[in-house]
């Protein structure tokens, strides 16, 4: 299958990686909170399509291989979902390693 | 190599028919390896949120040089898809020069990564310790990192032989499917390094 797409649009998917990194960049120095977390994973995502659909070419790709792509997606988020429950169920501190007792005693 | 009439697949049958038997069986490893870097970065999140003494990932890691890595695996991924748009239009100088372009930026990648490990070890982060708080951040940083550079390692090499097959003539405008697939690898070591820059250095 011939395909001939304008190079144009391979420039601005990296345009809009390039700014999608700054502001990701900027939230990550000067915002704190349940925000940033939120707006990280919202701009990871983003810029994980904007790969996946232009330089992957899943855009114009049947749609079998977009459901195909899309699976690990579903799966890692019902994935963290079936984590959440454990998640800080046994709080964790590291140890010193000088106050640990060494070696097995006989 | 015979497999290049093979790689031509039969007329569409159906919506499930893939075009290329190649790009489909790339985009299947893909997933499951996606899988592999998912749980790892999903055992991150569940052992940081458990830990109360977690250091600061931007305090303590080089954000800056991070920064420019991303930047640089996004410029070789436009290289690489450069590539692939020359080759299909039979512009065979055009194919070297971003091919190895692509290559250039997956060394460069590999380069400051080597800095940035070596940095960070004679600053004090281990495999088991660090002297900032858990233990388990440095253990899961050099997985995690050094997890997807084994694969930047592996994709250099793979488009090494890309290249060196395609100098001697092998691509074309009616034969690019390799390269294409090649391509799709080398997005996918971008794409996994997107969600490691936001997971272990951002958040």
């Amino acid at each position: 299958m011939a395909e001939h797409h304008s190079e144009s649009v391979y420039h601005w998917t990296f345009l809009y990686l390039f700014i999608l990194t700054i502001l990701e960049i900027g939230v990550a120095l000067w915002i704190h909170g349940a925000v940033k977390g939120i707006l990280l994973v919202a701009m990871a995502l983003g810029k994980a399509a904007l790969v996946a659909m232009f330089f992957m070419h899943l855009r114009f790709e049947r749609l079998t291989l977009g459901v195909i792509a899309f699976t690990p997606l579903v799966i890692c988020v019902f994935l963290v979902f079936m984590l959440t429950p454990d998640l800080g169920a046994v709080q964790h501190k590291t140890v010193a390693p000088a106050q640990q007792t060494t070696g097995a005693k006989h | 190599m015979s497999e290049v009439a093979a790689i031509h697949a039969e007329a569409n049958e159906s919506p499930l028919t893939p075009e290329s038997w190649g790009k489909l069986g790339m985009w299947v490893f893909l997933v499951g390896d996606a899988m592999s870097f998912g749980t790892l970065l999903a055992g991150y999140g569940a052992v940081r949120y458990g830990s109360i003494d977690w250091p600061v990932p931007a305090a303590r890691l080089g954000i800056n040089l991070t920064a420019f890595m991303t930047f640089l695996l996004i410029v070789s991924s436009v290289t690489m898809v450069k590539g692939l748009a020359a080759i299909q239009r039979n512009d065979l100088a055009g194919f070297k020069k971003f091919i190895g372009l692509t290559i250039l930026g997956g060394v460069i990648f590999l380069g400051c990564q080597a800095y940035e490990w070596t940095h960070l070890i004679s600053g004090g982060l281990g495999f088991t310790g660090n002297p900032w708080g858990a233990s388990l951040f440095g253990t899961t940083f050099f997985i995690i990192t050094g997890f997807h550079g084994m694969h930047v390692t592996g994709g250099v090499i793979y488009l090494l032989c890309i290249l060196l097959i395609g100098m001697r003539g092998a691509f074309s405008s009616q034969n690019y499917s390799p390269v294409e697939i090649a391509g799709l690898y080398w997005h996918f070591v971008d794409l996994v390094w997107i969600m490691v820059f936001t997971f272990v250095y951002l958040l």
